[in-house]
């Protein structure tokens, strides 16, 4: 029988190194991932990806539409749900200690931040696309700020009630009216929060396939009108990827590799912004 | 004799008060009588509800659905439990500063500034006038004074606070009520707000929740006992600590219970 002492080593010992090798395993596949992006994608990643237009098969072009495309989708995108979705994570968490709205629009909120994107997707489709009769990229918009919303409310909830009470209560007892304390206290303490979540929505929508396929759909061509189809990187990998050709293999790679480099750079900014803030706490 | 015959100035008036956190009674039939221009401590052991006495004399309580109080607080006569008492203009005349320091997020100047434009609407030189007269009223003007722009959360913890007792004195209110205001500072920080509490009651009323029985005897001049939401003694400070009516008072501060 060992003593107590040793078998809590033990213990101590196994239980770290199971989590240390699930580490590993997780590392593995992801290290995996972005050595075949970087593989595939950086010999095709030239010049050309960035002046040309998507190609027909056979010869040469780039993804500036597309990169173009998903830019000016997203932006939109993020205008469309950010203003909404900071307004109503507020109301969550300053406004939503009584009543039964609140609770509802809570629930309802966690289901649309797992609802997956075919089905929002489709839902655009039907109330828009279907509506005007063709694809166009203010679809797509709609589609990605229909994401972008759910995922702002929440953390603008967590960010806002992380603000200590106290905060609140010394603005009030200066006199301020709630709406004073809520635009001047609590969202400006939470504001880095908040301006994370939102790069973090951008993050989640950059990759978006499902939403855009039923929207915006793809344009070969260069085209700045929204009302139009409009190319997009997630579009134009999935059919270049499925594609016979060798070429447009190779800017699928490189249209994968810059949105999985603008997702990573757009985290680590997110997270320095994050830890700039709880160092100023 | 009664607290109210002692008391020839008073500001505050307590009359048959009555606190309900949801179902729970936390205050009994509490009377009492602040003094003008005096320094007013409650003390008691944790949850005698001597916190939730100093946050009704501003309707802190308000700011949550199922808390409410019953009875009487006269201000200068005027009931400030009244609906009718519009609230934002009790807290001009009623300041708080809590227990942890509540810089906003927001420079020095500003966190001073923000409650004065609630309800003045000053020039860029009477606010800069009014901002240097609270930080020196509150003993920050010479340490902040070279970096009013920098943000306020950026300050040491006793300074933090200091600058909100500036930002709480810079409304110019009537009473300031401290919720233990040194419980989360060193004790070189308490000795500076002590002094401070010693010259600000030339000019406001001060009531100050402390568990620190020392702090009580050494600032106040006034001294509330309280138990399990019961006022079980309220006189001066020097007879409340040497010389107690009731066993209870006794018991406590010679640290036989508590």
């Amino acid at each position: 029988m060992l003593n107590l002492y040793t078998r809590r080593r033990i213990t101590n010992a196994l239980s770290l190194g199971i989590s240390v090798l699930a580490m590993l395993f997780g590392l593995f596949w992801l290290g995996w991932i972005l050595w075949t992006l970087l593989e595939h994608g950086l010999p095709g990643l030239g010049a050309h990806v960035f002046t040309q237009t998507t190609p027909a098969p056979g010869s040469s072009g780039g993804l500036i539409n597309a990169i173009f495309g998903s830019v000016i989708m997203t932006s939109v995108a993020v205008l469309i749900g950010t203003p909404i979705g900071i307004l109503a994570g507020t109301y969550l968490a300053e406004f939503g200690q009584r009543g039964w709205l609140a609770p509802l629009t809570r629930f309802i909120n966690d289901i649309l931040l797992s609802a997956p994107s075919i089905v929002i997707g489709l839902f655009v489709y039907e109330v828009y696309v279907v509506k005007v009769g063709h694809f166009a990229g203010w679809g797509g918009a709609l589609a990605l700020s229909i994401i972008v919303i759910p995922v702002v409310i929440r953390t603008t909830e967590n960010m806002l009630r992380l603000v200590p009470n106290s905060l609140r209560e010394a603005a009030a007892a200066i006199g301020a009216p709630q709406w004073k304390i809520i635009s001047f206290v609590t969202l400006r303490a939470a504001r880095a929060g908040i301006l994370t979540g939102i790069l973090l929505a951008i993050a989640r929508i950059s990759g978006e396939t499902a939403p855009l396929l039923f929207t915006s759909l793809n344009n070969q061509f260069w085209s700045s009108d929204m009302n139009q189809p409009m190319a997009n990187l997630p579009v134009v990998i999935f059919q270049f990827a499925m594609s016979p050709y060798e070429d447009w293999h190779s800017l699928a790679w490189a249209g994968a590799l810059l949105i999985t480099l603008s997702v990573l750079t757009l985290n680590i900014v997110a997270r320095v912004m994050f830890r700039q803030k709880s160092n100023s706490q | 004799m009664t607290a109210e015959q002692i008391i020839s100035a008073p500001k505050l008036i307590v009359r048959g008060l009555n606190f309900y956190y949801g179902a729970d009674r936390a205050l009994k039939d509490i009377n009492l009588v602040i003094p003008e221009k005096m320094v007013t401590a409650f003390i008691g052991p944790s949850g005698c509800g001597k916190s939730t006495l100093l946050r009704t004399f501003n309707r802190m309580y308000e700011l949550y659905p199922k808390q409410r109080a019953e009875g009487e607080i006269l201000l200068d006569g005027q009931n400030l439990l009244d609906k009718k008492q519009d609230l934002n203009n009790l807290r001009a005349k009623i300041g708080m500063v809590f227990q942890k320091p509540t810089p906003f997020p927001m420079s020095i100047y500003d966190n001073i500034a923000f409650g004065v434009k609630l309800y003045e609407n000053l020039s860029k030189h009477d606010m800069d006038e009014r901002v240097e007269w609270a930080l020196k009223k509150a003993a920050l003007w010479t340490e902040v004074k070279d970096k009013l722009k920098q943000s306020g959360t950026g300050l040491s913890g006793g300074q933090q606070q200091r600058l909100c007792i500036a930002r709480a004195i810079a409304v110019k209110p009537q009473v300031l009520l401290l919720d233990e205001p040194t419980s989360a500072l060193d004790p070189i920080s308490t000795a500076h707000i002590e002094k401070l509490i010693d010259e600000l009651k030339k000019d406001f009323t001060i009531v100050i929740v402390t568990h620190n029985m020392q702090q009580a005897a050494r600032v106040s001049d006034f001294t509330a006992y309280m138990y399990l939401g019961d006022l079980i003694e309220f006189g001066d400070t020097s007879t409340v600590f040497t010389n107690p009516k009731r066993k209870e008072t006794e018991d406590y501060i010679t640290g036989r219970f508590g």
